[in-house]
């Protein structure tokens, strides 16, 4: 675990890292997201009760799990940059930032659209709502205070601080559907036990997830590439790299 | 295919206007965060391949001279 922190936190080796996985990533994620979309949108069988509107589920669902497990990753990065002022943490904290509030945003923007054949309503104050409404204000929140700082350091340092405390955010947001009278129903898909949900459409669902972890991974590794080139254009390795 | 037709894919008994839309949309940003990264690095890299000709044109250009004092 350290070595890989280690590794992770060296410029060089995570510039060249980042280089191949994104050649092989970029392919994958096209081809995953292509095919779990067309299965979706075209294959599965419609729901007996919402019709065809649900297929919007292919692309709310994996948007969503994969916002809310990327704050984690965020988080994390805060607390090593915060902890053992590892700089690349703190570009990976960065990276994630953007990616997870555009992600957010899917979701929110597609549930809307969900919402209005479901539920009669493009909006409702519903406690998972208005949670996740508030994960898109605390990702929007890091991007705008690394701008808000001239100083580096500082602005890293708070960035961190805002993420860990919006963690709190995150069980609230599994919950809520749990704990409140809520309009959004609960999860579907379970590690234990049987699924709600059928095997013809549960497969292109968890391909699509699948997708959206790979999108996720490959678009914040494209961020903090380009942020080194960005940071590090003086630096002799970069320099060997670019040839 | 679940659809008889691309027409019916199309329509989807009235919810096509709201699943093609969420897709659409979807399909934009996607292609916003896969298109700045690439940008951004491509642009830097150009810029550093552009200092790096610089350098070692002034390089040359200081070791000619160095030439022509030696001389």
């Amino acid at each position: 675990m350290w070595t890989l922190i280690h590794k992770f936190g060296s410029p060089p080796w995570f510039y060249r890292f980042a280089t191949t996985a994104i050649r092989w990533l970029l392919p994958i994620v096209l081809v995953a997201l292509v095919a779990g979309c067309v299965w979706g949108l075209l294959y599965a069988p419609p729901d007996f009760r919402q019709g065809n509107s649900y297929r919007i589920i292919y692309i709310h669902v994996p948007a969503a799990v994969v916002a809310l497990a990327g704050y984690y990753v965020m988080a994390f990065a805060g607390l090593v940059s915060l902890v053992w002022k590892i700089k690349m943490a703190d570009t990976a904290m960065r990276a994630v930032a953007p990616v997870g509030a555009a992600l957010t945003f899917i979701a929110l923007v597609t549930g809307s659209i969900w919402g209005k054949p479901t539920w009669g309503a493009w909006w409702v104050w519903d406690a998972r709502i208005t949670s996740m409404l508030i994960l898109l204000f605390l990702y929007l929140g890091v991007v705008a205070l690394y701008e808000a700082y001239e100083n580096q350091e500082v602005a890293a340092k708070a960035c961190a601080v805002l993420s860990l405390v919006g963690t709190v955010n995150i069980p609230i947001i599994y919950k809520s559907v749990d704990w409140w009278y809520s309009l959004h129903q609960p999860a579907s898909i379970k590690f234990t036990g049987e699924s709600a949900i059928d095997a013809s459409m549960l497969y292109p669902l968890l391909l699509n997830i699948g997708a959206f972890y790979a999108l996720f991974a490959l678009v914040v590794m494209m961020n903090m590439r380009a942020a080194l080139l960005e940071r590090h254009g003086n630096a002799a390795w970069l320099k060997e790299v670019l040839g | 295919m679940y659809f008889e037709s691309l027409n019916a894919a199309w329509e989807m008994a009235g919810h096509g206007p709201f699943v093609w839309s969420a897709y659409g949309i979807t399909l934009l940003v996607i292609g916003g965060l896969i298109l700045i990264p690439h940008q951004r690095a491509r642009q830097a890299e150009i810029a550093l391949r552009a200092e790096g000709e610089r350098e070692s044109y002034t390089d040359a250009v200081a070791r000619d001279a160095g030439d022509i004092d030696a001389s």
